[in-house]
């Protein structure tokens, strides 16, 4: 066998322009980064500070900057998608041959919801969740970092095949049989399957790690019921994750078993079945939705209630709306194909379970409606993403109800009206969500706020900018265009709505440039007053990660604060109104337990890249390099004790002192 | 802005939204046979029923955040005010009554609609069998023993019985005008009965994609008076082309684009065995399929 597998040179195509182009505007950001640090000497800060860190903090931010360049790939396929869709009409076949076509809806719907949606979610979990719980960090910082580094390695992966080798070309579920060797002979199935194995095994550890941080870290004093409602939500979602994240690699691992070792789990022949297949991927794949979504809808409860300034309307009905969809999202995961051709009492029960699910939405939205009722709005742009979030999602939630009802969903299924109905939730809800909580969050952060005018400017090009793209998809689904077209005929009508649907696309393309601008106008400005968050408190919030310093230290917190009731930080502000005047207690502070950092993480994932590539290009001896490398790093990590040590008290009250007098360097 | 000035505007926008929906050609709008026509019609009611929910929330969320603003310090604040029973009984009670009568229509309707129950009618169904290829569709008319390659002809207010198969990828049978879809999958047969009220030309599709080629898979449906059928069914027996074991295992290679084909004869029970080969122990008849490393155990 070849040294280097399949590996040669023919797996980078040369000749396509397209792909070449997009290769060498990747390489160019790199080397220009790199070029940076060496010009900047930041190498040592970058490795010391960011490559093995193991505070959440800085996990978090490292997994919204890799979302957001995610989602620049992500959108760019969406551009390509909705031009290629103008061109290709008739005798004219557009710019992209359907192999590649294909490549590009697989990868654009791979991308926005693995290595786009996820870890926006988990950064933003990262940065909000432990500070809410009055915690230090989560409860295995470690294996947090580790979590981080694999879901890297998914998306270099992903990334990769645009140039060594080809992505899968199976749309992003990859049903079998198309998925399988004898359809899909080539590598890109299995970058597939191995980018989402190493980033999903980092999901799980995560979902872990919340699940316990949640349960075990909270503060004296917060109970579950006195949990601020992000936090609840982060908990639903980190349940859904240890259950459903491991359907998905168990799925994916009988995929591989049928494509490296001759097995008949989903093939044709020889007792395969690929129902079974895409009963399991929805089985993991439902859940999945809720698992971006109950996020969201923290996020959004924690905006409305900071923004009208008044107690979040019905908290017990809310939390136990957000277990009730938790429960429920497990038992629906057949409306997404009722067209198999189950018998009618199968489609309609779960049918009639999908649309239950409307039910517990349905009273968040009219809570978050009565939060504002009698509250003073500040229309702030996180306040705007929530109003779009309310409307849209409201529309979104409707289409789905009715693809829920098995009778209409027959004529609706794998149409465009399914596309723009999935889109309606995800852009309505998760992307709005996930941004109004990076507004939200992003002084705490950083410790500066983002320039407003620029938000709301991007807020509403992606408002319009989404009505116009995905209007057009209702009424083309309407008139019968399936989804994954590419190319047709003149005769259809289509081509006037996919022509104002790619109008719309560049509209979110120019909301995306306000946010960019947005970004590097509020870091240049970030020492004026009007940007700069000296207080901690930017938003005059009500939640316990407002009650410390922005960026907080490393240790979050110098004493465990002590809660009494919801909304601990807003009633301790009320406390202090009252007693205004009196002389302040000089604190006494004491030694605080902190993790060491770790290079170990990232070495680890190193290896992981390496057992992923060799097994996709099918390099024998690397793969036992990369698993021996592995082992090693796990046994070395296993006799280390020296993980853990101690911040001296003396040192807290130094960095106190020097927060307090806004002297602290700060990013 | 004047209030007027405002309202005529707003009118106008409507207006401007009327021609460019009408304009189009929504052919689920316009459906030719029963079951596209019930389809249709659950959608609309569906739709109306929830809209009953979706305007008040859409207006409650305009009315509540501008009257509630900050700068209104006319406007009532009770910031502490986050409970009324009165009110989470109505936030409850209202989805809950609006999902119970959905529910009752979801269940009805997946039982008349059942893509599986054969159509009530006093004429006798047609048979048509249909096969996904890697792409392109074969359809076989099993009772006049004849067969299509990507298109087909029927008499109207006949109900149609779909027997549906596929020989690789999963694909899904659809005329929209007709009715809803159904996937066909290899080694399985699923049912779809439909039926067409009046005479016409209508697209049908696949609609699951399977790969390259998945776009070129659109084929036409021809409903015509009965008598024109049967004029058909014979024009397409003087067809020179035969659709045997050989061919057919020919047409299982890829391709795409192929031109209309009419068939005289199909090889006898072509349809069943293509759905049984995939059941029976190895491996004769997968020795033509792109698993050539399996057939070579």
């Amino acid at each position: 066998m070849h040294i280097l597998g399949k590996l040669g040179l023919d797996a980078i195509p040369l000749h396509n322009p397209i792909i070449m182009g997009a290769g060498a505007f990747m390489a160019l950001v790199v080397l220009a980064v790199i070029g940076a640090l060496f010009y900047f000497k930041k190498w040592t800060v970058l490795w010391k500070e960011w490559l093995t860190t193991v505070d959440h903090k800085k996990i978090g931010i490292m997994y919204i900057v890799a979302a957001g360049v995610m989602l620049l790939r992500g959108f760019t396929d969406a551009i390509m998608m909705r031009t290629q869709q103008v061109l290709s009409v008739g005798a004219n076949h557009g710019y992209l041959p359907p192999e590649h076509y294909d490549q590009i809806f697989s990868a654009h719907g791979v991308i926005m919801i693995f290595f786009m949606a996820m870890p926006f979610m988990f950064g933003l979990l990262n940065i909000a969740v432990p500070l809410q719980i009055g915690a230090r960090d989560v409860a295995f910082p470690f294996l947090n970092a580790l979590s981080f580094w694999l879901f890297a390695v998914g998306a270099l992966l992903v990334n990769m095949s645009l140039v060594i080798g080809d992505f899968a070309g199976t749309g992003w579920l990859a049903y079998p049989p198309l998925s399988e060797v004898a359809y899909s002979p080539g590598v890109g199935v299995d970058y597939y399957i191995w980018s989402l194995q190493i980033s999903g095994l980092g999901s799980l550890m995560s979902g872990i790690n919340f699940f316990v941080t949640i349960l075990k870290m909270r503060c004296p004093g917060m109970t579950m019921m006195k949990m601020p409602v992000f936090t609840w939500t982060a908990f639903a979602t980190s349940i859904l994750v240890i259950i459903a994240f491991p359907i998905l690699t168990v799925t994916l691992a009988f995929l591989l078993f049928d494509r490296y070792f001759d097995m008949h789990f989903f093939t044709t022949g020889f007792g395969g079945n690929a129902m079974m297949y895409v009963n399991l991927i929805w089985a993991w794949g439902h859940p999945e939705v809720y698992i971006l979504i109950l996020p969201a809808f923290g996020i959004f409860s924690e905006v409305v209630s900071t923004f009208s300034q008044k107690k979040l309307f019905g908290y017990v009905t809310m939390v136990w709306a957000i277990m009730v969809i938790t429960i429920l999202s497990f038992v629906v995961w057949l409306h997404h194909f009722f067209t198999m051709g189950a018998g009618p009492d199968v489609n309609a029960v779960f049918g009639i379970a999908t649309m239950i699910i409307a039910i517990p939405t349905g009273v968040k939205i009219f809570n978050w409606l009565f939060t504002m009722c009698r509250g003073r709005v500040v229309f702030t742009s996180p306040m705007l993403w929530t109003m779009g979030f309310l409307i849209t999602f409201t529309v979104g939630g409707m289409t789905g109800v009715l693809m829920a009802v098995p009778a209409a969903d027959f004529q609706l299924h794998n149409s465009l009206f399914l596309i723009a109905h999935f889109h309606n939730v995800i852009i309505g809800g998760v992307v709005f969500g996930y941004l109004a909580g990076l507004t939200y969050w992003f002084p705490k952060a950083f410790g500066f706020k983002l320039n407003d005018r620029l938000g709301k400017c991007a807020f509403w090009c992606w408002l319009v900018g989404f009505y116009v793209a995905f209007v057009p998809l209702y009424i083309l689904g309407f008139m019968g265009m399936t989804r994954r077209l590419y190319h047709y005929e003149e005769a259809t009508g289509w081509h006037p709505y996919l022509v104002v649907a790619a109008v719309g696309a560049f509209i979110i393309l120019v909301g995306i440039i306000f946010q960019i601008t947005q970004v590097v106008v509020s870091i240049k400005n970030r020492n004026k007053p009007e940007y700069r968050d000296l207080t901690g408190d930017p938003w005059h919030g009500r939640t316990l990660e407002w009650s410390i310093p922005s960026p907080p230290p490393f240790y979050n917190f110098a004493f465990v604060p002590e809660v009494h009731e919801l909304d601990p930080f807003w009633a301790q502000k009320q406390e202090k109104l009252k007693h205004a005047g009196e002389p302040e207690v000089k604190p006494v502070y004491e030694d605080i337990h902190m993790p060491r950092n770790s290079a170990i993480p990232i070495i680890i994932a190193a290896f992981a890249f390496i057992v992923g590539f060799a097994f996709i290009w099918d390099i024998t001896w690397l793969i036992f390099v990369g698993f021996a490398g592995v082992l090693v790093c796990v046994l070395a990590r296993s006799f280390d004790y020296d993980i853990d040590y101690y911040v001296t008290a003396s040192e807290v009250e130094k960095t106190e002192e020097l927060l307090r007098s806004g002297s602290l360097e700060r990013y | 802005m004047p209030q007027r000035f405002k309202s005529l505007l707003l009118m106008l926008l409507l207006a401007a939204t009327v021609p460019l929906l009408s304009g189009c050609d929504m052919i689920m709008f316009h459906p030719k046979g029963a079951i596209a026509a019930e389809q249709i019609r659950l959608i609309i009611i569906a739709t109306i029923l929830m809209l009953l929910i979706v305007v008040p929330v859409v207006v409650m969320t305009l009315v509540i955040a501008w009257r509630y603003r900050a700068s209104n310090t006319k406007a009532k604040y009770t910031p502490d005010w986050a409970h009324s029973v009165k009110l989470e009984i109505l936030c409850w009670a209202v989805p809950c009554i609006i999902i119970a009568i959905l529910s009752v229509i979801a269940w009805v309707t997946s039982h008349t609609l059942d893509p599986y129950r054969p159509l009530d009618s006093k004429t006798k169904p047609l048979t048509i069998q249909a096969i996904a290829l890697d792409w392109k569709w074969v359809f076989i008319y099993p009772e006049q023993g004849i067969a299509t390659i990507n298109y087909i002809e029927i008499p109207e207010n006949t109900p149609i019985s779909f027997e549906i198969t596929s020989q690789g990828p999963m694909n899904a049978l659809w005329i929209p005008q007709l009715g809803g879809q159904i996937y066909a999958m290899a080694g399985m047969r699923t049912r779809l009965h439909l039926i067409a009220s009046e005479p016409g030309i209508y697209d049908g599709s696949s609609a699951n994609y399977s790969g390259e080629g998945f776009a070129e898979m659109a084929f036409k449906v021809k409903a015509e008076p009965a008598a024109d059928f049967a004029k058909w069914v014979q024009t397409v027996k003087q067809a020179p082309g035969v659709l045997t074991g050989d061919l057919f295992n020919h047409l299982l290679e890829p391709s795409k684009n192929l031109p209309v084909q009419l068939f005289s004869s199909v090889q006898p029970n072509l349809f069943n065995d293509e759905v049984m080969k995939f059941m029976m122990p190895p491996m004769t008849s997968m020795a033509h399929s792109h698993e050539t490393t399996l057939a070579g155990e």
